[in-house]
Parts: C-alpha cells; sequence; structure tokens
C-alpha cells in the first residue's frame, strides 16, 4: 500500500513539473516502484520486464529525445477546465465500477477457475518448463509472441524511416537515435 | 469493521484508477508532447496494475511449479502485460521519433506553438491524445 502511494505521489509530480528532465527521471522512478509493486504481486517475469523496459530503455529513448529537442516545457497559454472535468468524470465512473470487482487476493474470484488450473497442472508435463509464464509466453502462446515481435520489427522500421528518411533540405543531421 | 475490509479489498482498484485519470489527464490537457507521452506511459501502467492485480491470491508465489508450493498466482495476466509492456515500449519509441521529427519540421514540441494562434477558440488538446491509449 505504501507503495501504491508513492506511485501516486510521483504521478502528481510528473503532472505539475515543468522541466521535462525532472519529468523523465520521475517517470523511471515510477517505472521503479511499478516494478517493486509487481514483485509483491507475485509477477516476477513482469517486473523484471518492467524494470529493463520501462525504467531503463524507456527513459533513454526520452532522454535522447530531450536532447534532440527542448528541456523545458512552455507555460499553459490557457487553462481549460475541460480536460479536468473529463478526467474526474471517467475517474467517477471507474470507481464506482470497481466495486464489483471480486476482492483483492481471493482464491475464490472467477478469474482463478477457468484455464489456468490446466496450465498449472500440465505445463510441467508438456512444454518440460517450471515456469508457467514462460511455457504460456513461448509454448501455448508462441504465435501471439511472433506477432508481438512483428510489433516491435514494424515499429524499429518505423523510427529508422522517420529519423533518417524523408529528408530532404535538413542538410547533414545525421540520426542519432537508432537503438530501438 | 467492514469499512476496512471494503478498503483493503479494493485499494489497488481504486489506486489503478486514480493512475489511468492522472494519465489521461496528462494525456489531454498539456500540450507538450515529450509529456504527453509521459502520461501515456502512466495510463499504460495503470492498465498492467489493472490485469496483475487480480490475478494474486493471498499466500501465493510466483508461477514457477515446485513440489515446496501448492498455491500460486495467476499467471495469464503476466503473459499478458509482458506483451502489453514490450508494445508499449514499440508505441513509445515510434512517438518519440514523431516528436524528434515535429521538431525539425516546426521548430517546437508545443502544441499551442505548431496548431498557430495560441488564443484562437478550438481546443486542439485532445487532437493526437486517443491514438495509442487503448
Amino acid at each position: 500500500m505504501a507503495l501504491l502511494t508513492m506511485m501516486v505521489v510521483a504521478t502528481f509530480g510528473i503532472l505539475r513539473l515543468g522541466n521535462l528532465f525532472a519529468v523523465v527521471i520521475l517517470g523511471g522512478i515510477y517505472s521503479f516502484l511499478m516494478a517493486t509493486v509487481l514483485v509483491v504481486l507475485d509477477a516476477v517475469d513482469v517486473a523484471m520486464t518492467e524494470a529493463s523496459v520501462g525504467a531503463g530503455i524507456s527513459t533513454v529513448l526520452m532522454l535522447g529525445t530531450l536532447y534532440l529537442t527542448k528541456v523545458e516545457e512552455a507555460a499553459p497559454v490557457r487553462r481549460s477546465i475541460l480536460p479536468l472535468l473529463i478526467a474526474l468524470g471517467v475517474g467517477a465512473v471507474l470507481a464506482y465500477g470497481t466495486f464489483d470487482f471480486p476482492p483483492f487476493g481471493v482464491a475464490e474470484a472467477p478469474i482463478h477457475q477457468h484455464v489456468v488450473p490446466r496450465y498449472l497442472a500440465k505445463s510441467v508435463e508438456e512444454t518440460m518448463v517450471p515456469n508457467v509464464v514462460t511455457a504460456v509466453l513461448a509454448s501455448y502462446r508462441g504465435y501471439d509472441t511472433l506477432g508481438e515481435t512483428t510489433v516491435i520489427f514494424t515499429a524499429g522500421i518505423g523510427v529508422l524511416l522517420l529519423l533518417r528518411g524523408g529528408r530532404k533540405g535538413a542538410g547533414a543531421r545525421g540520426s542519432k537515435e537508432g537503438g530501438a | 469493521m467492514p469499512a476496512l475490509d471494503v478498503v483493503i479489498a479494493h485499494f489497488n482498484h481504486w489506486i489503478t484508477v486514480v493512475l489511468m485519470v492522472a494519465g489521461l489527464y496528462v494525456v489531454v490537457a498539456r500540450g507538450n508532447m515529450v509529456k504527453k507521452l509521459v502520461g501515456l506511459g502512466v495510463f499504460q501502467t495503470s492498465v498492467y496494475l489493472l490485469y496483475i492485480s487480480p490475478g494474486k491470491i493471498f499466500g501465493g508465489t510466483a508461477p514457477i511449479i515446485d513440489p515446496r508450493f501448492t498455491v500460486y498466482s495467476n499467471p495469464l495476466p503476466h503473459v499478458l502485460i509482458l506483451t502489453a509492456i514490450v508494445v508499449g515500449v514499440a508505441t513509445l519509441a515510434l512517438g518519440l521519433a514523431l516528436v524528434v521529427r515535429i521538431n525539425e519540421a516546426y521548430g517546437s514540441i508545443e502544441e499551442d506553438e505548431i496548431f498557430g494562434k495560441p488564443d484562437e477558440d478550438g481546443d486542439g488538446g485532445g487532437e493526437s491524445s486517443g491514438v495509442g491509449s487503448r
């Protein structure tokens, strides 16, 4: 609970600060807090991915972008109340919806009843992998992961095309951000 | 103490909602594009929490099969969110590349400066907000 509250504090820091460098670093802190929360919630694989990708690669990409653009956010020209109202309205509806959720941490919740017991019972026998997350990701849903890899490949091509191609009169500015 | 029970049963969901709404607000209300992308990241992370939280069982352990344990937390949300994280960083990289290109073309990453006169009536704040948020 303390970790989750710290995440909320980091989020409001992101919301208030005008210096984008501080915002990006706070985003990294936020990702590490999220990874810690995921460890507490038994999602160790997700936590490792979040710590390396969310706090590592994302922060590096953000800092690279800041290097190529600007660090200070301009003061808002007009303050509109509409986004705040929309956000609060959406939040109220969502919070109302949470009361229909099954309580946290209970083994009788519907999510634990259907497919998962079979995976837990059979995955070692069928795939020889003790980690069920790995078994499902790489074996049972291997095509899903293949599609995911395709998405990353496409994104990488897109980044390269955006940063390198289509630059007619820009002179000799090589693309400095290639590691996607 | 039923009120305390309700708080414990739903605290994760409420934090999820708060993070989601904060991310949404940053994406919609802030004109700076890097900040919009950070907000999008917060929004995505709240979705991770939304998925992982119901998978936890009190007294369970991480879903790695071992004879010493009998109760495991739910592995399926973990698999889904692993995919979501990786796709999220792909989206982020593409968005940041777009920001760099926009900065080269317009010399600014502020929406108000790009869209012309700041005292225009039209509210362009939500223009790029719905692109990657799902």
